[in-house]
């Protein structure tokens, strides 16, 4: 395959060697996606490459978003890996109701800071269950429901955030927007309180 | 609701939030830079702080840049052991976004 700097590539995919430059692009992002999902995805060769076509055209429809601040084919297989991602995600979780998600993690709950470890002494469990109430109480005084549904996907149930914004009519970024929104006022009103978030986490045996 | 692993990912959460966060697009468009300073061998994290503070905090973006990281490294001459090796240690360090 011939080696081309990122302005020969551009030129290559837009001009009229299109059609070799595509292909040896195809060939780069087949063999990224191989190294990247050997051993995880079932029929990878055949995976491969539809993940590298959609990729492809990805690629293709948004040259001039690329800002030549890497080197072309790194932007590309980025893109690539993206797509690969997005529909290996939406697969292992297509089964997976929000709703669902949100009930299980309501029923799994029970009492605030269960008392689930044998090793814990009595203070310890008595500081974690006043802790779990004291933030369960400013999660409801400063969170939206919309915020709240996002942490209990996304923090606590681990939905990935894709998957959690495909299900909230939203999008990742946004998705992280909302709960970056919701992390800042819990902070905020935790510090308000005369605490803070290192001071919890010590408490809770982890700091 | 907040049994005693949600408290700890939620205290965590709290503890890492800053008032400026850079949000998965913005991540996305620095990527491919991020990872080829790292892969010359340069301190990245350094270099781009903000990229990698929301690697540390979105397991989607942190999960594609390990990926293109592991895919340019077989470019660079990485073998598959030596791949499989920095994966396991990955998957013992553990693994959750806060998004």
């Amino acid at each position: 395959m011939a080696k081309r700097t990122n302005e020969e590539w551009l030129a290559a995919l837009r001009g009229s060697g299109q059609d070799r430059a595509i292909g040896d692009l195809r060939a780069v992002l087949v063999r990224g996606l191989k190294v990247t999902f050997g051993g995880r995805v079932r029929g990878l060769d055949e995976t491969a490459e539809d993940f590298a076509q959609d990729a492809l055209i990805k690629v293709l429809n948004n040259l001039d978003s690329f800002r030549g601040e890497s080197r072309f084919t790194t932007w590309a297989q980025k893109v690539a890996v993206r797509v690969a991602y997005t529909e290996l995600r939406r697969r292992r979780w297509r089964d997976v109701s929000l709703q669902e998600t949100l009930e299980r993690h309501a029923g799994a709950g029970g009492e605030p800071a269960l008392l689930t470890d044998r090793a814990s002494s009595p203070e310890r469990e008595t500081a974690r269950k006043m802790m779990a109430e004291t933030l369960q109480s400013f999660i409801a005084e400063e969170t939206t429901d919309r915020q709240r549904e996002a942490m209990v996907a996304v923090m606590f149930e681990g939905m990935p955030l894709e998957e959690a914004a495909r299900r909230m009519q939203t999008n990742r970024n946004a998705l992280y927007k909302l709960l970056h929104d919701a992390r800042k006022k819990l902070k905020r009103r935790i510090e308000a309180e005369g605490l803070s978030a290192k001071e919890m986490l010590e408490a809770l045996g982890d700091g | 609701m907040l049994n005693p692993e949600d408290l700890g990912n939620l205290a965590r959460a709290l503890d890492m939030t800053s008032d400026e966060e850079l949000a998965c697009d913005e991540c996305f468009e620095k990527l491919d830079r991020f990872v080829e300073v790292e892969l010359d061998g340069l301190d990245a994290a350094s270099a781009m702080p903000l990229v990698q503070d929301h690697l540390d905090k979105c397991g989607d973006c942190r999960e594609e840049y390990q990926a293109l990281l592991d895919a340019l490294r077989v470019e660079k001459g990485w073998t598959p052991v030596s791949l499989i090796w920095v994966r396991m240690r990955r998957f013992f360090q553990g693994d959750r976004g806060q998004g």
